[in-house]
């Protein structure tokens, strides 16, 4: 708790292993799928519809994958404002994460608007904006991509700081010295940022409120929406570094995720329960029976039975299951956010939407996209930190 | 009939009757109503016919069958013997004039001098032009070179049926003779077309009354067809078209939808891409005497691109596809979940939820780096 | 562990000032009125006969190409199975055993439209007097939040171009040119400005004038005829906080397809006064505070751990 500084070092190796071929592969298959959808419409590639006009690429590219970018968020909440200094080494893999969650949600973004083309002026045309929870979402999260990379900056100078190109010398010079100024205002605009947008995302399910189903449409869903980030956050922070430790050869962290575990246990069971509470004292427990019923258990079920995990510290303390909880909070708390926007919502009977294959393909590279960019930064910039530079060795 | 046999009818008639004047003037004025002539008009015709200004009409003859002639002569309104006794001069043509050989000849010749300019120059049948033009050829000289000369001198040129529109049956494949219509031949100069197997008469009646009375030709489409006649396809006015909208049809030849009366649409009926008017311009002046009314699809005989071409009993396109045809239910399903899709999501999404919870076991209790013991749960 | 109890309370407090400021709707925002002189259609069932001339008519005067519907390359005609981005207006079936008749589908022009709440820079804008709602696609950007939100489906995207549009009915508005006059007891513009499905229709069973003056006839006719009309109402009189496009029929709504229990309250009633309870009610207020509530804690901490020989964030 006391400060304490982190060294951060790059992981170093060869980047194109056979892993990243894998991945770039993806990526330039859905690239390819991509070029169609631009030169051709959205329906040349998917099976969004009148009916259904946002599938896969919102539910997931976007809700769960901005969620998934909310490690920085979560993790910057327990290390500035509770000021838990010992999960410090987190923050800047969990930074890269956030950058790359949202960085690829606004490609997904625009591949998924029609006329993408119109998008700069959302920000620009000032006089023109509306009460809309979207233009909220929209400008924040653009402002926070901004914030972010402000946030991930030192890491760019740190490494320049030895460069041999003496512009990157005195861009990482005269870059530390900017950020001795500013970060920790900028910093508190990341910790503002996503508390406003996340919940946002939630507010916006509540305009299509006939064609929501009751047991998600809820008032409370921005709220619902704001704790469940910080939840998938923590999630997300257990499994990078985990599978980060594993991949790159470094040295695992397990006593600080077993502590970041429990906090993210507290978190789940919270939101479980409020989640329960709020369907409960809206007097709705009985549709829980019905169709869609078994959706709202899942994702109920599937959060508390990872608070369950966790709770135990032989659990928390053992990496198998400290990844396996994490998986299960993940998988929990993204399948809300897809329910909200996918499963809850109901034209009418008679419309039917699944993703087409190609669709898939976008939403699969795009998240093959991120995973490849965060191996390729890892190893070239200073972003994974610890107690030391531990041995170089990469298995990713 | 001979021309002196004509003459003798009329005298006969104009001498016996003392209403012929009164039924001049019905007759006229029955057949400008049948084409859209106003009253006007047809006293304007009548006017014209007493003061003796019959437009001269040569009428040429070549790959026919005579069938559009022998069409005009099953008209009565006006009856043939009006047309060409009172209403124009009819001072060539093959199959009704009394003369015969030279004297015929000299007959177009004088004609086409006299009213140089002036006359109509009606064609009937194709053109051959493979080989100069040798497989037609009347008194010494080739349809090709013929309908050229008497075109050149014309005042107005109509083509009447398929044959001289557009080649006709002479023209279907191979088209051995090279058969064209006449204006492909005559390049340059306005035909006024009245195709048809044969033609309805009233077409060509409609056509000449105007251009008797007024001096000009009707309105024509880019092909040359009078719209009045042809602005429309069968189908935009077909009285089967309620069942065609319904989804009524006849599937087979005698079976209970052709009983019914049903649209004739799949076995053939080549009205929805055929400009004509023969669904509500009958043929032999009978009623419903036209080839859907009493039972067979439509062969398209106007249309170049269908007559003779396309085979009976194959289906067409609809040119211009307007109104629509058939309602949507209140709430019509629409999209689909794909199995392939389904499954390819399912083993991706499954496999990476499973690669991870498989891989989280390589991870091993405690906090070795490499070679981490495999501690299972 | 005292401590970390202490930052668990902190966390739980945190989020609860959080949600008390976030999640509860403050107070419902004001409902819409109907604008002054909000113009309308009235459709009654038990007049039209399905001619759908009124589709035809609207295919033409928007410059609509023809849909050859499911039936794909056998099409016949122009057959739409809904309305679409070919298809701003359509006349549906609906069957009840042996029993048909029909139901005309287009915009509701809401008095307090989803569709214009959801857009993000007024593309889909209500004007202010006459209360149609139109698309302008110079602020679109294609997102189709107006489709998910819209409770009638109304809204619909050209999906299968590469340079899309959202497209609707926006009660012909392209072609007025003139002001309205009181024509026949209903206020019209002259012939060829108004919509052009209720000027074709042979049986008036569409009418458009003034929507106080189309209520009025409405019920009107409920009045001179009890018992013909579904439960002697119109649809669209309260529904979803009042539409212009008003509905009279023989038949239950829900069986026209029409979201017969959607309430009288404004759709966007719920997001919007959440949205607006915390970001507009005093404006940016939460978020400001928020944020200097967030630097003040992060720049004591900074200074705690400096004194402690700590390293920066």
């Amino acid at each position: 708790m006391s400060g304490h500084s982190v060294v951060h070092t790059p992981v170093g190796g060869r980047i194109m292993t056979g892993t990243m071929k894998v991945l770039l592969t993806i990526v330039a298959l859905s690239g390819i799928v991509v070029a169609i959808r631009f030169l051709q419409g959205i329906a040349a590639v998917s099976n969004l519809s009148n009916g259904y006009p946002w599938g896969v690429w919102i539910a997931i590219d976007v809700v769960v994958g901005t969620a998934i970018g909310c490690g920085g968020f979560a993790v910057g909440i327990l290390v500035y404002i509770l000021n838990k200094g010992k999960y410090h080494p987190l923050v800047r893999p969990a930074v890269l994460t956030s950058l790359l969650g949202y960085g690829l949600a606004v490609i997904a973004v625009t591949i998924d608007l029609g006329r993408y083309w119109g998008l700069p002026k959302v920000p620009i045309f000032v006089w023109r904006w509306t009460h809309s929870p979207q233009l909220e979402v929209a400008l924040c999260v653009t402002a926070y991509v901004m914030v972010l990379l402000i946030e991930i900056s030192p890491a760019a100078f740190e490494k320049w700081k030895d460069s041999k190109n003496p512009t990157l010398r005195s861009l990482s010079a005269s870059g530390m010295r900017i950020m001795d100024k500013i970060l920790l205002w900028v910093l508190a605009l990341g910790l503002l940022l996503p508390a406003m947008h996340q919940s946002s995302l939630g507010t916006m399910m509540l305009l299509p409120g006939p064609k929501v189903h009751p047991l998600w449409f809820t008032p409370w869903l921005p709220f619902l929406f704001l704790v469940n980030c910080i939840m998938i956050g923590y999630a997300v922070v257990v499994l990078e570094a985990n599978f980060s430790s594993r991949a790159f050869g470094r040295p695992s962290e397990t006593p600080m995720l077993a502590s970041l575990s429990k906090v993210a246990a507290w978190v789940a069971l919270f939101w479980g329960v409020f989640r329960l509470g709020e369907v409960a004292i809206a007097g709705e427990l009985g549709l829980i029976a019905t169709g869609k019923g078994m959706f709202f258990l899942a994702e109920v079920v599937l959060v508390l039975l990872a608070a369950a995990i966790l709770f135990s510290e032989k659990n928390r303390n053992n990496p198998t299951w400290q990844v396996r909880a994490a998986l299960i909070m993940l998988v929990g708390g993204a399948l809300h956010r897809v329910n909200t926007y996918l499963i809850a919502f109901d034209p009418g009977a008679n419309y039917h939407y699944f993703p087409s294959v190609p669709e898939l393909l976008i939403t699969f590279g795009i998240i093959a996209a991120e995973v490849a960019i965060y191996i390729a930064v890892v190893k070239t910039f200073p972003i994974l930190g610890g107690h030391g530079p531990g041995p170089a060795r990469s298995k990713a | 009939m001979g021309r002196a046999e004509l003459e003798n009818w009329r005298e006969t008639a104009e001498s016996g009757n003392q209403l012929q004047r009164r039924d001049f003037i019905k007759a006229v004025t029955m057949a400008a109503a049948a084409v859209g002539l106003s009253s006007a008009a047809a006293m304007k015709v009548v006017e014209a016919a007493s003061k003796g200004l019959k437009p001269s009409v040569i009428w040429l003859h070549f790959q026919e069958c005579t069938g559009c002639t022998e069409s005009l002569l099953r008209t009565s309104h006006p009856a043939l013997s009006t047309l060409i006794l009172d209403l124009v001069s009819l001072d060539y043509h093959e199959t009704l004039s009394a003369a015969a050989g030279h004297q015929a000849e000299e007959n177009l010749l004088a004609t086409m001098e006299a009213h140089e300019g002036a006359y109509v120059c009606i064609v009937e049948g194709a053109i051959p032009t493979k080989d100069d033009g040798i497989y037609c050829k009347i008194a010494g000289k080739t349809a090709l070179s013929l309908v050229k000369e008497v075109a050149d001198r014309a005042g107005a040129v109509i083509a009447i049926g398929s044959c001289a529109s557009f080649g006709g049956i002479p023209a279907a494949d191979p088209n051995p003779t090279g058969a064209k219509g006449a204006p492909q031949v005559l390049e340059g100069k306005t035909v006024v077309t009245i195709p048809g197997c044969p033609a309805n008469p009233y077409n060509l009646l409609g056509t000449v009354l105007q251009f008797v009375a007024l001096g000009t030709l009707p309105a024509l489409d880019e092909k040359g067809r009078p719209k009045f006649a042809y602005g429309r396809t069968i189908h935009e006015h077909c009285p089967r078209r309620a069942h065609f909208d319904a989804g009524r049809f006849a599937q087979e030849f005698g079976d209970e939808g052709h009983r019914q009366g049903y649209c004739l649409y799949k076995l053939g009926c080549k009205g929805p891409a055929t400009h004509a008017n023969c669904s509500t311009q009958h043929f032999g002046e009978v009623p419903g005497a036209w080839p859907i009314g009493i039972g067979h699809p439509c062969v398209g005989c106007t249309e170049q691109s269908l007559a003779f071409r396309v085979p009976i009993h194959t289906t067409v396109d609809i040119e211009r596809p307007m109104p629509p045809d058939t309602y949507p239910p209140i709430s019509a399903d629409q999209g689909s979940v794909s199995a392939v899709a389904s499954g390819v999501a399912g083993l991706v999404g499954g496999g990476l939820i499973g690669a991870g919870w498989a891989a989280s076991k390589k991870l091993g209790g405690g906090d070795g780096a490499e070679g981490s013991s495999d501690k299972e749960e | 562990m005292s401590v970390d109890r202490r930052s668990m309370l902190k966390i739980l407090a945190g989020g609860g000032v959080a949600a008390a400021s976030a999640a509860l709707p403050t107070k419902a925002r004001a409902p819409l009125e109907v604008p002054p002189a909000a113009m309308g259609m009235l459709y009654d069932t038990t007049l039209c006969i399905g001619c759908k001339t009124c589709v035809v008519a609207c295919k033409s005067a928007n410059d609509r190409t023809p849909d050859p519907g499911p039936w794909g390359e056998e099409a016949l005609y122009d057959a739409p199975v809904d309305l679409n981005g070919k298809t701003k207006n359509i006349i549906k079936l609906y069957k009840d055993d042996d029993y048909r008749s029909y139901m005309k589908m287009q915009c509701m022009h809401c008095v307090d439209p989803a569709c214009a709440a959801a857009c993000m820079l007024g593309s889909l804008k209500k004007n202010p007097v006459t209360g149609v709602v139109t698309y302008n696609p110079d602020y679109c950007v294609g997102c189709r939040y107006c489709m998910m939100s819209c409770p009638f489906n109304v809204a619909k995207f050209e999906f299968d171009l590469a340079v899309p549009n959202i497209v609707k009915c926006e009660l012909c508005s392209h072609r007025i040119e003139d002001e309205a006059t009181l024509t026949a007891g209903f206020t019209r513009y002259p012939e060829g400005q108004g919509p052009a499905c209720c000027e074709v229709c042979p049986r008036e069973a569409v009418i458009y004038g003034r929507r106080d003056e189309l209520l009025e006839e409405a019920k009107r006719r409920i009045a001179a005829s009890p018992g013909r009309y579904y439960e002697d109402r119109v649809f669209g009189e309260t529904e979803a906080g009042g539409t212009q496009v008003l509905y009279l029929s023989h038949v239950p709504f829900a069986k026209l397809g029409l979201p017969e229990d959607i309430g009288d309250k404004g759709v966007p009633d719920v997001a919007y006064s959440v949205q607006e309870g915390i970001y507009y009610k005093v404006p940016f207020a939460i978020p400001v505070a928020m944020y200097g509530a967030l630097a003040f804690v992060m720049f004591r901490n900074r200074k705690a751990n400096e004194g402690e020989g700590g390293g920066k964030p």
